[in-house]
């Protein structure tokens, strides 16, 4: 135990980038606070582990607070885009509807189907829950935010780990040993792993521009206001960003991407069987995978926590971040209210067709943009904040010319 | 050998390792043998952070429990559907795949009998750098660029392969 740390065991571990962020923070903030008597006599080892697991309790403490707020957010957005108002009974505005909810779920029966396969039953939400919340461990929140896994590799961690996350649904729905369950979590394996490849691929846009997984590195590149953000870098990170955006709402299972768990199909895709608390932890995993593919969009195209201004606290830091991937998380609950559900058919060749060749056409054109542009600097910029602005009133025109031809539909 | 946190983590990530792999192997159930399988391989990604290789780690991840063992399970699944699904082993297989069990563990036990590095990588003091640039370097600059190629072209015969047999048979 005593030379856990001394020998450089985190220090040296090359998942790091710094030195360690739990003794820095020990060092810097616990330790000057103290009394002088205790402070020299102050146990860095065990000090530094018991700040570990501190802030891996407020991750596992708040991260569940999301969905409480996101699924009363859900309900009130949908309510408005029906003419509705929602819930309205409990608390003021139906404010504590989800706390209601949750402790109806608490208090519901623990049904296990007897035909089942009872271990994996059991086990499938934590897969699905731990993996959610180990993605939450790369993401920097804000300057000066200990980001716990400041990983050398960041991004691509997240993938690794966000990937597992289909195990868990194809544990869930075979374990059920009901049709709904096995035919959602078939959908769900096909669509993740489908779609999986151009997710990859447009984060490899952003990699490649900023030259390091680094979660923190990508967002130190993005520091000099709106327009070094790197979705307008270059016009290849910005057709990037939205293939990126469409396919991590397929990866998390939401309308239009929602055959997984198509009510209208398949009662409840692959988590029909679930009950209470067990269910609570499908739909808590759920809504933490959409603020959590929000946040990455966030870091990775839209500046992370950086300002809007160079210098100013605009949109930025800690409050800036949750703003802007919480406009995100807006943007798909419009998209869910808005559009009809896919085939599977449409669903596959959309992603096989249309976006595997366009992400491929990106890396293509931004390992081109890198070779013209050595670095960043006025004129790249310029220059590609031009081509996409043009791109978007040609498409908008083409577009609309295409749109006006089609014939009217005849009533029959 | 002294005992600190650190050995204490790579001793339970070993034994995780090899308790699920044995699960693998003698589980009756398919199924369960590929969720066995799952721990195996993050197992073997929490010894790959031991060894220093990060990027390593996150690929076992990415490229074995999010790829294949997803696509096994899709293709078990696809081809039955029901619950008990109980691997029978005849005599044969069971003396075949003892045997090269046994000449892989001669090979590896060869292996480690011959590696001369007996130490802790960071005991003489070198900081050991992130791989992931370096292995990009050498896959694509330097020593591996054709392998890294003929397996990229293997891969392409793969996938055309595939869409041949899935298509549907056109007749003229």
């Amino acid at each position: 135990m005593s030379d856990f740390f001394s020998d450089g065991f985190f220090n040296n571990i090359n998942l790091q980038d710094s030195s360690n962020w739990a003794t820095d923070f020990v060092q810097d903030v616990i330790i000057p606070r103290l009394p002088e008597a205790v402070a020299g006599h102050f146990p860095m080892e065990l000090g530094t582990v018991l700040v570990m697991l501190a802030f891996a309790g407020i991750f596992v403490a708040v991260v569940p607070l999301l969905p409480l707020v996101l699924v009363l957010a859900e309900r009130k957005v949908a309510a408005r885009f029906q003419n509705r108002t929602g819930p309205m009974r409990v608390g003021p505005w139906g404010t504590l509807q989800t706390l209601a909810d949750g402790v109806k779920l608490i208090f519901k029966e623990d049904f296990i189907p007897p035909q089942g396969d009872k271990v994996l039953f059991l086990l499938a939400p934590y897969v699905i829950f731990a993996c959610s919340f180990a993605v939450f461990a790369a993401i920097p929140f804000g300057d000066g935010i200990p980001i716990p896994g400041d990983f050398n590799i960041g991004i691509f961690y997240i993938m690794a780990i966000s990937s597992v996350i289909v195990m868990g649904v194809i544990m869930a729905g075979w374990s059920s040993n009901s049709k709904w369950s096995l035919l959602g979590s078939l959908r769900s394996a096909a669509q993740i792993v489908s779609y999986e490849i151009p997710l990859g691929l447009s984060i490899l846009t952003v990699v490649m521009l900023v030259e390091s997984l680094s979660m923190s590195k990508i967002v130190d590149t993005q520091s000099g206001g709106i327009f070094t953000w790197l979705i307008f870098r270059s016009p290849f990170t910005f057709i990037a960003f939205f293939i990126f955006f469409i396919s991590s709402i397929a990866e998390v299972n939401r309308t239009p991407f929602d055959l997984p768990e198509a009510e209208s199909e398949i009662v409840a895709g692959f988590h029909t069987e679930y009950s209470g608390m067990r269910f609570a932890l499908f739909f808590i995993a759920e809504y933490a995978n959409m603020f959590a593919v929000s946040a990455i969009g966030v870091t990775l195209f839209l500046g992370g926590w950086q300002g809007v201004l160079p210098g100013f606290d605009f949109l930025g830091g800690f409050p800036g971040f949750v703003i802007k991937t919480l406009g995100l998380v807006f943007l798909m609950m419009w998209l869910r209210w808005t559009l009809p559900r896919l085939r599977v058919d449409q669903l596959m060749n959309l992603c096989w067709k249309y976006f595997i060749p366009i992400s491929f056409f990106n890396i293509l054109g931004t390992g081109i943009w890198g070779l013209i542009f050595k670095e960043d600097n006025v004129w790249s910029i310029g220059i590609s904040c031009a081509i996409i602005y043009v791109g978007l009133i040609s498409a908008y025109a083409i577009a609309g010319r295409n749109l006006a031809r089609r014939p009217e539909p005849q009533p029959s | 050998m002294e005992f600190t946190l650190k050995t204490f983590i790579f001793y339970g990530f070993a034994l995780i390792t090899i308790a699920s792999a044995l699960a693998v192997v003698t589980v009756r159930n398919i199924v369960h043998a590929a969720f066995a399988l799952m721990v195996t391989l993050f197992g073997v990604a929490g010894l790959y952070v031991f060894l220093q290789a990060d990027f390593l780690a996150a690929t076992q991840v990415i490229v074995y429990v999010g790829g294949i063992l997803v696509l096994i399970l899709f293709g078990v699944m696809m081809t039955s559907g029901r619950l008990e699904m109980r691997i029978h082993i005849e005599r044969g297989q069971l003396l075949l795949g003892g045997g090269i069990s046994l000449a892989l563990l001669m090979l590896l036990l060869t292996v480690i009998a011959n590696t001369p590095i007996w130490k802790n990588l960071t005991d003489d003091g070198t900081q050991l750098a992130p791989t992931t640039e370096r292995i990009g370097q050498l896959i694509l600059n330097e020593k591996f660029l054709l392998p890294f190629e003929v397996v990229s072209v293997l891969l392409l015969v793969a996938l055309i392969g595939a869409a041949l047999i899935s298509r549907k048979e056109v007749r003229d």
